[in-house]
């Protein structure tokens, strides 16, 4: 019996096996890589292609040059929700990973009950953006009114709502990364930090943090470019409300974010625009791509090799 | 061997995905192509459970392939901008006004002298492009007034026939509002201003102040600029609807009413909406305890007014299709409106056909629209269909108005409304 098994198991690594598995590899990455293909590669170089374009129907277009990244820039809608989406992201990356890894060393302590709390936490996560905009809008004008104001009237309340719209929703979602990071930190590393008799705040400091570097890595990467990518939440919860209408007629709507922005540029102009949108959206990947590369190196470059 | 054989299932079954996708085309387009088949992208989704009925009708009839695809409510735009990029394409669509001739223009088939284009009775609904093309015509026109819930209105101790103009439409109104506790209702439904009530008042309503500075400076095509001298008017309007109402202003911008309820519910005398409505309201109300009369808003002269009537519900045909694609599409749509099976429907969904051959159809308020045309008073034509880029442009007048509620000034909603249009013109004729 034992030989038997022996030698079929031999007979996977033999040579020949191997080759043959070698051979059909590439079939085995024909599906992922097609998937890649057709879902991100082909659209992209497609998208920037269009870029350089004066189109329609993304099947019927004309080349025309750089003039939509002109246009892009020079629009003042663009710029305003870039600087807009820039001030969000941070406030936001901020606000989700402090209350997110608090909680989540409060979940660790063995709290009583922390099973419930962190599945109550988590819940909001479940909740389309586009529905968690209007049940927020519905709440804060249910405050709001008092005052006999809604969120719709003020910059700032937009700002701050949206803050607590995606901090409601995305605290419960870090903080189970920040858990599975909080457990992972070595017991004895922890108990030897006790023993030489480090402070609480020592062994949060020195030793906790250092450990989750690479969960904060994870988190920062998530929240910051959810933060730049926003689109439901803010769609749902104001659509750029209130406007700015300034001499001349330019409008500025003054709670509208990138892809906001990127979207009524597409739809809500006239053809013309839809090149200047998908210049902006290039842009816009830039940006993105960039900030997190940029992030990522920086962090990573804290975490601790365990 | 068995590890073999579940290997080779997995290969098989991730490789069956990309064949069945590429193969299944091949057999469902083979049926139609000698006699050109027809794709009509709808705008109406009321109309799809219909529409479907009667393509497979049609298909039954004449052989030839009706596929109805029917947008989400609000997506049109979009749905469209994806579908007109597929190798097989709507050959019928929705051009309802001059910024989707703007942007559709090239895709656009010349209906001029078609069978179809001969049985139209009225050219007003024809949207042509600069060089005289007539890219759409219309299908079936719309008329929007203020709807009447008569039965409360002679609870009021009022008739219709009270209402000439502004200050008896506000006389009757600020009454009522002040007897609102004693009367059991108000006088105006209110005036949401989330996506699904807006247009109301940034699209329809300001087609008023539209309206009578287009027939002011003549207008013949959409002006770069617009001046704004009626925009007096349209406060009057407005601060009537608002202030004669059970709901508060300043909650307009995000409450999210509910005005068709209100009004089914008699809660309010007056709903500014349109014919489209009839089908709904007349499940509740009979025929004669709906009016439709028209919104006066203090303009010299208005007491002859009449209901604005107009559509923006236009059919293009894709000139980039295949001849005989075009050539189904347009005997299609002349089946439409010249048989009998086709003008009936039309008359139950669509209502009111500018067609020869036109069946009649019961709604209401066209009674209404054609009782003031035939007593001599003047039709108000849909002016805003001119507006450049009109969701932006609607969107800064809803905005504005919103800060109005809230206590912020007129001179917002002016700049939004004159200077906007400026802007949107520019950004759309660059």
């Amino acid at each position: 019996m034992a030989k038997q098994v022996r030698s079929h198991g031999s007979a996977t690594n033999s040579k020949m096996m191997r080759r043959s598995i070698q051979k059909w590899a590439i079939l085995f990455l024909v599906p992922t890589l097609a998937s890649f293909v057709i879902g991100f590669v082909y659209p992209f170089c497609k998208g920037v292609y269009l870029s350089l374009c004066k189109f329609t129907t993304t099947e019927d277009a004309t080349f025309i040059g750089f003039g939509n990244y002109v246009k892009a820039f020079q629009d003042a809608s663009f710029v305003h929700a870039f600087w807009y989406t820039a001030l969000f992201a941070v406030v936001s990356v901020v606000l989700i990973n402090l209350f997110a890894f608090l909680i989540a060393y409060a979940l660790t302590q063995g709290i009583r009950g922390s099973n419930i709390f962190r599945t109550a936490f988590f819940m909001p996560n479940l909740i389309g953006g586009i529905v968690l905009g209007y049940i927020w809008s519905m709440i804060f004008n249910g405050i709001l009114s008092r005052y006999n104001t809604n969120i719709l009237m003020e910059t700032k309340y937009g700002f701050w709502g949206l803050i607590i719209l995606m901090c409601w929703q995305q605290v419960g979602y870090m903080m189970i990364i920040y858990i599975a990071g909080l457990q992972a930190v070595p017991e004895d590393m922890l108990e030897a930090a006790k023993i030489d008799g480090a402070s609480r705040a020592q062994t949060l400091f020195r030793v906790i943090i250092p450990n989750v570097m690479s969960s904060i890595t994870v988190c920062l990467f998530l929240t910051l470019t959810n933060g730049f990518k926003l689109f439901d939440q803010n769609l749902a919860l104001t659509a750029g409300q209130p406007y700015v209408f300034k001499e001349g007629g330019t409008v500025v709507k003054t709670t509208e974010m990138l892809a906001l922005n990127i979207y009524s540029t597409f739809y809500g102009q006239n053809v013309h625009a839809r090149g200047t949108a998908q210049a902006k959206a290039v842009l816009f990947f830039i940006l993105v791509a960039g900030i997190s590369l940029i992030q990522l190196r920086a962090t990573r470059r804290k975490e601790v090799q365990q | 061997m068995k590890k073999k054989l579940v290997s080779v299932l997995l290969c098989a079954a991730m490789t069956a995905g990309l064949v069945a996708g590429c193969g299944g085309k091949a057999g469902d387009t083979s049926k139609g192509d000698a006699k050109g088949s027809v794709y009509w992208l709808n705008f109406k989704p009321e109309a799809d459970e219909g529409l479907q009925t009667l393509a497979k009708e049609y298909t039954e009839e004449t052989g030839v392939d009706v596929k109805v695809v029917t947008a989400a409510s609000g997506t049109y735009s979009s749905t469209l901008t994806a579908e007109m990029a597929k190798s097989e394409a709507p050959t019928l669509f929705v051009v309802g006004n001059q910024g989707g001739v703007a942007t559709w223009k090239d895709y656009c088939y010349d209906l001029k002298d078609t069978a179809v284009y001969k049985e139209l009775t009225t050219d007003d609904f024809t949207l042509y492009d600069e060089s005289g093309k007539a890219c759409s015509i219309g299908y079936c026109y719309e008329t929007f007034g203020i709807i009447v819930n008569k039965t409360l209105l002679d609870k009021a101790g009022y008739k219709t026939e009270d209402i000439k103009d502004f200050a008896s439409l506000k006389k009757v109104a600020d009454d009522i509002h002040a007897r609102a506790g004693e009367l059991g209702f108000d006088a105006f439904t209110s005036s949401g201003m989330d996506d699904s009530s807006s247009w109301r008042f940034s699209g329809h309503l300001a087609n008023l102040p539209l309206y009578y500075e287009e027939q002011a400076d003549k207008w013949t095509g959409c002006p770069a600029e617009i001046k704004g001298t009626y925009l007096d008017n349209y406060k009057n309007i407005w601060d009537l609807y608002t202030t004669d109402s059970a709901v508060d202003k300043t909650t307009l911008a995000t409450g999210g009413y509910d005005a068709e309820g209100e009004f089914l519910n008699g809660q309010a005398v007056f709903y500014q909406n349109g014919s489209w409505e009839y089908e709904n309201l007349s499940k509740k109300y009979g025929d004669d305890e709906l009016q439709m009369i028209p919104i006066y808003t203090g303009v010299d002269g208005e007491e002859n007014q009449g209901l604005c009537s107009g559509t923006e519900n236009c059919w293009a045909v894709n000139a980039k299709a295949s001849e005989e694609d075009i050539k189904a599409t347009l005997d299609f749509m002349n089946w439409l409106v010249t048989s009998e099976k086709g003008t009936t429907f039309m008359a139950e969904k669509f209502g009111e056909i500018p067609y020869k051959k036109a069946a009649e159809n019961k709604n209401v308020f066209f009674r209404d629209a054609k009782a003031l045309m035939e007593a001599g008073k003047y039709s108000v034509d849909w002016a805003f269909n001119y507006t450049p880029n009109v969701d932006e442009w609607r969107a800064g007048v809803v905005a504005a108005l919103n800060n109005y509620d809230a206590g912020g000034s007129w001179d917002d909603v002016v700049t939004a409304f004159v200077d906007g249009w400026a802007t949107q013109y520019k950004a759309a004729n660059e």
